[in-house]
């Protein structure tokens, strides 16, 4: 994976803040390195601040203190036009006057690009995204994924080093959604583009990034490849936000090196991995996947669970049950051969890894 | 299969055997009634003070009964005559002239007609009083003949007959040939004299100053309506409030105030002459000419202008400029090839609206346009209720609607009646 402390990263932001009011901070001192040809994605819920930092770095706000560097240059000053970036925005913003062939053309045209060069261009551009027959068409004649399309194309068809995509698929239906995460995630692969990628979808940062930024409160809680995001998060509001999640809250009681020992508030002590908790005596919140929950006393950390609720999901059996006072407390059942098959009201054993449980701050 | 192709062949029926259709209707009768029922009150108001009027207007500017109904004998007896002859009508007609007159002096209408004949031949109205005064003192045992022409030797000219009989037919085009400065004369349709023709330069600077009017109003209402989509919400509604403040300002108060300003010692004459940009014989003439009658006009209707404008422009989002920015379009480009074409919509609408509102202005040129400011409006204001010529004031009024509807069509033509819109 990149480097994040080398300096030739494409993009950089600098200790940047931003605050529209002059009383509060929606970016509170953002540093993020991009490598070039990196698909980072800003993953975080609505009002942390993706967008603003998208428009940032597209030059539509002004970042109210830190730089930001492209190819190692201060952009703070350069007006947007000049900066090259191709942008998808969430409404498209297709030019509703133009023709699809017009629309892509316009940033062909406003560089000074010959006819024939440009027709060739959107041509090459419009077969990308295989829309080849419809330059002719007005925007308001094509569908939601076709219109998402072309304002693919559109971003891309100047040939720009770095492209910005603010949550480009989230008017489009599951399924389609599903598609064109797979065909933007494969033309990056292909034109090697440094492509910047906002979505509050976890599903759609873990299956399209390099690297994920999760934001929070106009801060990066997290940056890091999907599986090291998944499995090894470093705060509770990353274990909470990505993926489904069991949280007990407890108390530290003893630390060794890499472990801690919690008291859970029933009196159940177990072992975990210390990961950012404090000291004998703070307050944590323990986090464990529903997956690494087994069903008998099989691993170190054990336990019983009263099942509350069960749901069918194919796949595999959703288990609600109460464990160490939770009531919220979920696991998952694989539908193997020769699944235990349980009952609403039974009391089962329940049993955890160490390693698997990770002890994070208290949210 | 079968039932299939029992539909293909005959209508489809409902369960209980009617057609289908019948019964639908039946359905939505009711339905359509109750609706009909709630505008039926603003259809009528519709109907009494605005499609009966236009229609009433479009009567008048061709009606002409009074001639046949102030001289029916007349009219009569006078069929036969022969103009082009060059000679008198017989004695009959003017015994039938005698026999009507006698009775329209009795009844005071005959002043009446002579007016109507005055718009058409000069001379008319006092022929017609001074013969009214004299009818009755007549000797029914002479030839009349010799007699009218002994109270005016007018009635020995074949020209004044043969304009009333030209004039004797129940419509006549008499009005409109007038309203564009034509007259109908018994060799066919003239021009008017040169010092008569009027209406069809009056008619000329109507539409020029309008479209002066419209286009100044956009050209100050578009970045009004510009900074006012744009700017946050605050500040705008306050900016709002100062483009509707005229609204709740008498028109009279306004155009009054506008006097003013504009007059040769008003203020801003004289703040020109105080800060010594103009000397004082060289004061600008502001008012009771076509500028004051563009000024004062373009700031009454300017809201017309900035509210469909805003409207529109409030329903672009701020992601097209960005996108074409983002595109690489300086602010200009973006502007002009991204942001203006979807503005136009706002345009046509605010253009039409305050185009339609100025060509049929009234007081405000009244007020401040002089002689060279003045309107076609004024001058049917002035039929209307000064030299009570109703039917030229129709006549005029109903050319004015045509030349409205022209435009509107060549609008439809040019720009496209779909791409106006207020919202
Ligand atoms: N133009 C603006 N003026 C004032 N506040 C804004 C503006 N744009 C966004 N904000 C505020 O900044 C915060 C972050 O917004 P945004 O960057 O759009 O978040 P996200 O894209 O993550 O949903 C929100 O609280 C929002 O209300
Ligand atoms: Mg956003």
């Amino acid at each position: 994976m990149l480097d994040q402390t080398s300096d030739d990263a494409f993009v950089a932001f600098d200790r940047v803040q931003k605050s529209y009011d002059g009383e509060t901070l929606v970016v509170k001192d953002l540093n993020l390195r991009i490598g070039k040809g990196e698909f980072l994605t800003m993953l975080g819920p609505s009002g942390s601040g993706k967008t603003t930092c998208l428009m940032m770095l597209a030059g539509f706000e002004t970042a109210t203190h830190g730089d930001i560097l492209l190819d190692g240059k201060p952009i703070n000053n350069i007006p947007p036009h000049k900066r090259g970036i191709g942008m998808v925005f969430q409404n498209y913003a297709l030019f509703p006057h133009m023709t699809v062939g017009e629309n892509l053309a316009f940033p062909l045209e406003v560089r000074g690009l010959g006819k024939s060069e440009r027709e060739e261009k959107v041509m090459g551009a419009l077969d990308m995204v295989q829309m080849g027959e419809f330059a002719g068409r007005r925007p308001a004649q094509l569908s939601g994924g076709q219109q998402q399309r072309i304002a693919l194309a559109r971003a891309l068809v100047f040939e720009p080093e770095l492209v910005l995509m603010d949550e480009p698929l989230g008017a489009l239906d599951k399924q389609l959604r599903e598609h064109m995460q797979f065909e933007i995630k494969h033309l990056h692969e292909r034109l090697g583009v440094t492509v910047v990628y906002v979505t509050h979808d976890q599903s759609e940062a873990l299956t399209m990034s390099d690297r994920v930024a999760v934001f929070d409160d106009g801060r990066i809680q997290q940056l890091a490849p999907p599986d090291v995001l998944y499995e090894q998060p470093e705060n509770a509001f990353v274990a909470q936000f990505i993926g489904e999640n069991n949280k007990l809250n407890g108390t530290v009681t003893a630390r060794a090196d890499s472990t801690v020992t919690v008291d859970l508030p029933n009196g159940l002590t177990v072992d975990a991995l210390a990961v950012n908790c404090g000291d004998v005596g703070a307050a944590t919140t323990l986090s464990l996947r529903p997956e690494r929950v087994f069903l008998d006393q099989s691993a170190p950390n054990r336990t019983t669970g009263h099942v509350q609720e069960l749901i069918y999901l194919g796949d595999h059996i959703r288990c609600r049950m109460s464990v160490a006072g939770n009531d919220e407390f979920v696991v998952k059942v694989p539908n193997a051969a020769g699944h235990r098959h349980l009952k609403v009201g039974e009391t089962t054993d329940v049993s955890w890894h160490t390693e698997d449980c990770r002890a994070l701050d208290a949210s | 299969m079968t039932s299939a192709t029992d539909d293909a062949t005959g209508p489809v029926l409902a369960a209980d055997g009617t057609p289908l259709k019948r019964s639908l209707n039946r359905a939505l009768r009711r339905q359509k009634l109750r609706a009909l029922m709630l505008v039926a009150p603003l259809l009528l108001f519709i109907l009494i003070t605005f499609i009966l009027p236009i229609g009433d207007m479009l009567f008048r500017s061709v009606e002409n009964q009074i001639v046949s109904e102030t001289l029916p004998r007349t009219v009569v007896a006078l069929e036969d005559w022969d103009e082009t002859t060059g000679e008198l009508p017989d004695e009959a007609v003017f015994a039938a002239f005698h026999e009507d007159m006698v009775i329209a002096a009795d009844q005071k209408l005959h002043t009446r007609l002579g007016s109507r004949l005055n718009y058409e031949v000069s001379g008319m109205s006092s022929l017609f009083r001074k013969t009214g005064r004299r009818v009755d003192r007549m000797d029914t045992d002479q030839p009349f003949r010799d007699q009218f022409i002994d109270v005016d030797k007018d009635w020995g000219d074949v020209e004044t007959w043969s304009a009333i009989k030209l004039f004797s037919p129940e419509y006549t085009p008499g009005y409109f040939l007038n309203s564009v400065d034509r007259t109908l004369t018994p060799d066919g349709i003239e021009k008017r004299p040169e010092d008569q023709r009027i209406y069809v330069s009056l008619f000329w600077r109507t539409m020029v100053l309008s479209f002066t009017i419209t286009f100044s109003c956009l050209l100050l209402g578009y970045p009004v309506a510009f900074l006012l989509s744009n700017l946050p919400l605050r500040s705008s509604n306050l900016l709002m409030i100062l483009v509707l403040l005229p609204f709740w300002t008498s028109l009279l108060v306004r155009t009054s105030a506008w006097k003013v300003l504009l007059q040769d010692q008003g203020v801003i004459n004289n703040t020109l002459v105080a800060i010594g940009i103009l000397s004082d014989d060289g004061r600008l003439a502001l008012i009771n000419n076509a500028t004051g009658t563009i000024i004062a006009m373009t700031h009454i209707l300017l809201p017309f202008m900035i509210l469909p404008l805003f409207s529109v422009m409030k329903t672009i989002p701020p992601s097209y400029v960005r996108a074409a920015k983002s595109l690489g379009a300086t602010d200009w480009t973006a502007f002009w090839r991204v942001y203006f074409p979807q503005t136009v919509p706002g345009i046509g609408a605010g253009a039409i609206l305050v185009f339609i509102l100025a060509i049929g202005y009234y007081i405000t040129p009244e007020l401040v346009g002089g002689t060279s400011g003045i309107f076609i409006s004024n001058r049917i204001a002035y039929h209307i209720s000064s030299s009570l010529n109703w039917g030229l004031a129709a006549a005029l009024g109903s050319t004015l609607l045509a030349l409205v509807l022209v435009l509107y069509w060549l609008y439809d033509k040019i720009v496209g009646i779909d791409n106006v819109k207020l919202g």
